[in-house]
């Protein structure tokens, strides 16, 4: 790692015509972090992304060592991107931990089917293993036959309860301790907004945890807890990290839909 | 006021002027949705053969169940939560909107009923409650011609005459700033130009109109402030609160009762929907006058565009959110406790009031310097360690403020604050105790030829 690129009170050299990273003042800025505005370089980006994640582990005391964890990857670019920081500082920080892939197969056809496959090379890209489960071979049925009986509305709950106890089904079959998910400081924002806009008293209490089901079997936590979705994304098209982006056919009709625009629109504001 | 008129039928192709049962169905639906009704039925509740004009509950109401659906809401309000005694003086704050039109209305009611049990009553030993309306004049912040402001201001005088109210205080906002000083009106501009942020200036300027309704009430000898906030606006207010992190005193300002001020605060509309109380302007023809009303840029504006999709939605949504806030523990302030207070409820309400509710969140006492938030366990710290070392009362004063307030009302740029504070009403800045910081004067006075930042003395 740099040093430089850590100590960001040098005072870059006056250059005609080029915006210098305001972290190591030596490279050009390529980006502006959209948490802090600060105009930084891929290398610095890179840093603070990783180091942010981190802190949050260390500070939550989400892992200890020899922990087998399973990382909840749909090919999405959440999991993908979790998939890589955690290895990368699993291998730095010496977290000493044992790591699996876990993907849950829903069975929406164009759609999962195509995500799956980016997980399949995942596993391979970042010698991780992979289990796959399946709501078919789980319940006897897959999302396409939900939605053809239960229509548009409401089908991304039944969708969420059914993915979280085949998450737990997946996790006991890999006798894992803990299950990491990829959920960022937007999901955990929509999540909040949606537990006031429902009433959901129970859930809007422990929706901010970063960890949940302690009291269970194989708690879950979020490393990406204050991470932004944009920067995730930023993160993922700088490394050309492999993902699929592409959108849950069902999911423009989600109510999830109503707060995330209006988070986007805050955010335009503040 | 949206009026429920004919909607399209849905693109079945049959145009404005099918009138299939599905059309019918889709207009309603629409109608209702707008909380009116534009096609007849019969009326839910008293069933007389009047037609249905209004949905609440979802039920179709005639005018007058409508009317009375309304009035039963604020009437429950005032009484089960004591919000006046007999001995009261009520200062109701008059925005000219809807709501406040109507909870004057429905004051004004209640005061008549009791005054003519009073008349009948053998014993009139207990007085009946007065009534005061307070209009805050803003403007001095808009840009709309004198003729047009002064008339707006002559209908807002009518309305409140109208309805047989004696004493009607229009108080301009920048007299809040004037007690020490003849131009207020100067130092009210200068402090709001000082906020860059767009909705920190609203919320300022929100905080400052409580404050000027504080100060008739003191000078008057009001009792008591009623406020119009209805349901939708608590709805907004519990969104607006949330994405600007002001979670921790959101409870305190979604209750009946307010009496961490010096004049307590009542909301008895709190369950009452803004279109329902427009609906009601209209049935009754309640003049309003909202001439002088700003437009609003900030993220209250995003919210209340944002509220008014969700109701699109579901015509339940504020409700729901309301009610989702009102589980959040309140503060002790958030009701009337002081002894002897409840003499004059019927026995069996008064239990509800004395008995010690473990639900409530626990109170330092600290309240912001400039909204009035309960400081949480940070903030608190965070006033504490600077006591210890402040040196000079501008830090006092910034540790009293709240985090929300320190991010969108402060100016940005640190040196700025001395200026900033010294604009504010003495009313305000004479709340922090600074003589902790008296030692501190020699700094002030050689605070420009010191060299260090770091004082060792």
């Amino acid at each position: 790692m740099d040093s430089a690129a850590i100590d960001g009170a040098r005072q870059p050299p006056a250059r005609m015509g080029s915006r210098l990273c305001t972290r190591c003042g030596e490279r050009k800025a390529a980006l502006k972090r959209p948490k802090t505005l600060e105009q930084i370089c891929r290398e610095c980006f890179y840093v603070v992304f990783e180091d942010e994640i981190h802190r949050t582990i260390v500070d939550n005391n989400l892992f200890n060592s020899g922990d087998r964890v399973a990382i909840g990857a749909s090919g999405g670019k959440d999991s993908t991107v979790l998939a890589y920081v955690l290895s990368e500082l699993n291998r730095r920080h010496k977290y000493g931990l044992d790591l699996f892939l876990l993907s849950v197969d829903e069975g929406i056809t164009g759609y999962r089917d195509d995500s799956l496959e980016t997980v399949k090379r995942n596993e391979i890209q970042y010698g991780l293993p992979l289990k796959i489960v399946s709501y078919k071979d789980l319940y006897g049925w897959t999302m396409d036959d939900i939605v053809k009986a239960i229509g548009l509305k409401n089908n991304c709950t039944f969708c969420g309860v059914f993915r979280r106890q085949a998450l737990d089904r997946g996790a006991a079959l890999l006798k894992v301790d803990k299950i990491v998910t990829g959920h960022n400081a937007d999901d955990i924002a929509e999540t909040v907004l949606l537990n006031i806009l429902r009433g959901d008293i129970a859930r809007l209490s422990r929706c901010t945890f970063i960890t949940t089901g302690e009291d269970g079997p194989i708690p879950r936590c979020k490393p990406f807890k204050y991470t932004y979705e944009k920067e995730i994304v930023m993160y993922a098209y700088f490394k050309k990290l492999d993902y699929f982006s592409t959108e849950c056919i069902y999911s423009p009709n989600a109510y999830r839909g109503f707060a995330r625009e209006f988070i986007k629109d805050l955010e335009r504001m503040r | 006021m949206a009026a429920g008129s004919a909607a399209s039928c849905g693109g079945t192709g049959c145009g404005s002027h099918c009138s299939s049962s599905s059309s019918t169905a889709a207009e309603d639906a629409t109608a209702e949705s707008l909380g009116r009704l534009s096609v007849s039925r019969e009326c839910g509740k008293c069933g007389g053969g009047v037609g249905a004009v209004a949905v609440a509950g979802g039920v179709g109401l005639c005018g007058e169940c409508f009317r009375a659906h309304l009035f039963g809401k604020f009437k429950l309000a005032v009484t089960s939560n004591a919000m006046v005694r007999p001995t009261d003086s009520v200062l109701l704050a008059f925005s000219g909107g809807p709501a406040s039109r109507v909870a004057l209305q429905f004051i004004h009611e209640m005061r008549s009923k009791a005054i003519e049990s009073w008349d009948a009553s053998n014993s009139q030993a207990l007085p009946v409650f007065g009534v005061a309306v307070a209009f805050v004049d803003e403007s001095v912040l808009c840009s709309k011609p004198k003729q047009e402001i002064d008339m707006a201001i002559e209908d807002i005088k009518s309305i409140g005459f109208s309805v047989g109210i004696k004493a009607m205080h229009i108080t301009p906002l920048e007299d809040v700033f004037s007690m020490a000083s003849k131009d207020g009106e100067g130092r009210l501009r200068e402090a709001v130009d000082m906020i860059d942020d767009d909705t920190g200036r609203e919320d300022f300027l929100q905080c400052l109109r409580m404050l000027a309704l504080q100060k008739i009430a003191l000078e008057n000898g009001y009792t008591k402030i009623m406020l119009g906030s209805c349901a939708s606006a608590i709805a907004c207010h519990v969104l607006s609160a949330t994405v600007k992190g002001q979670g921790y005193s959101l409870p305190a300002d979604v209750q009946y009762v307010d009496t961490r001020w010096e004049i307590p605060v009542v909301i008895p509309l709190r369950d009452c929907l803004a279109r329902e109380l427009s609906l009601l302007c209209e049935l009754d023809s309640l003049k309003t006058q909202q001439h002088l009303d700003r437009p609003s840029n900030g993220i209250n504006s995003l919210v209340a565009s944002f509220v008014e999709r969700l109701r699109e939605e579901n015509p339940s949504r504020e409700h729901t959110i309301v009610r989702t806030a009102q589980k959040l523990k309140p503060f002790s302030f958030n009701k009337f406790s002081a002894d002897g207070y409840h003499d004059f409820l019927p026995s069996r309400l008064r239990p509800k009031f004395q008995n010690v509710d473990n639900d409530e969140s626990t109170f330092s006492g600290i309240l912001c310097l400039i909204c009035g938030s309960p400081f949480n366990e940070s903030e608190l710290r965070n006033l504490e360690s600077t006591k210890h070392k402040a040196q000079k009362k501008t830090d006092l004063y910034t540790a009293h403020c709240c985090q929300s307030c320190c991010f969108q009302i402060l100016p940005s740029g640190g040196n700025l604050y001395e200026h900033f504070f010294s604009l504010l009403p003495e009313f305000w800045t004479g709340r922090v105790d600074t003589v902790s910081v008296s030692h501190s004067l020699p700094r002030d006075q050689i605070e420009e030829y010191l060299l260090e930042d770091n004082d060792d003395s």
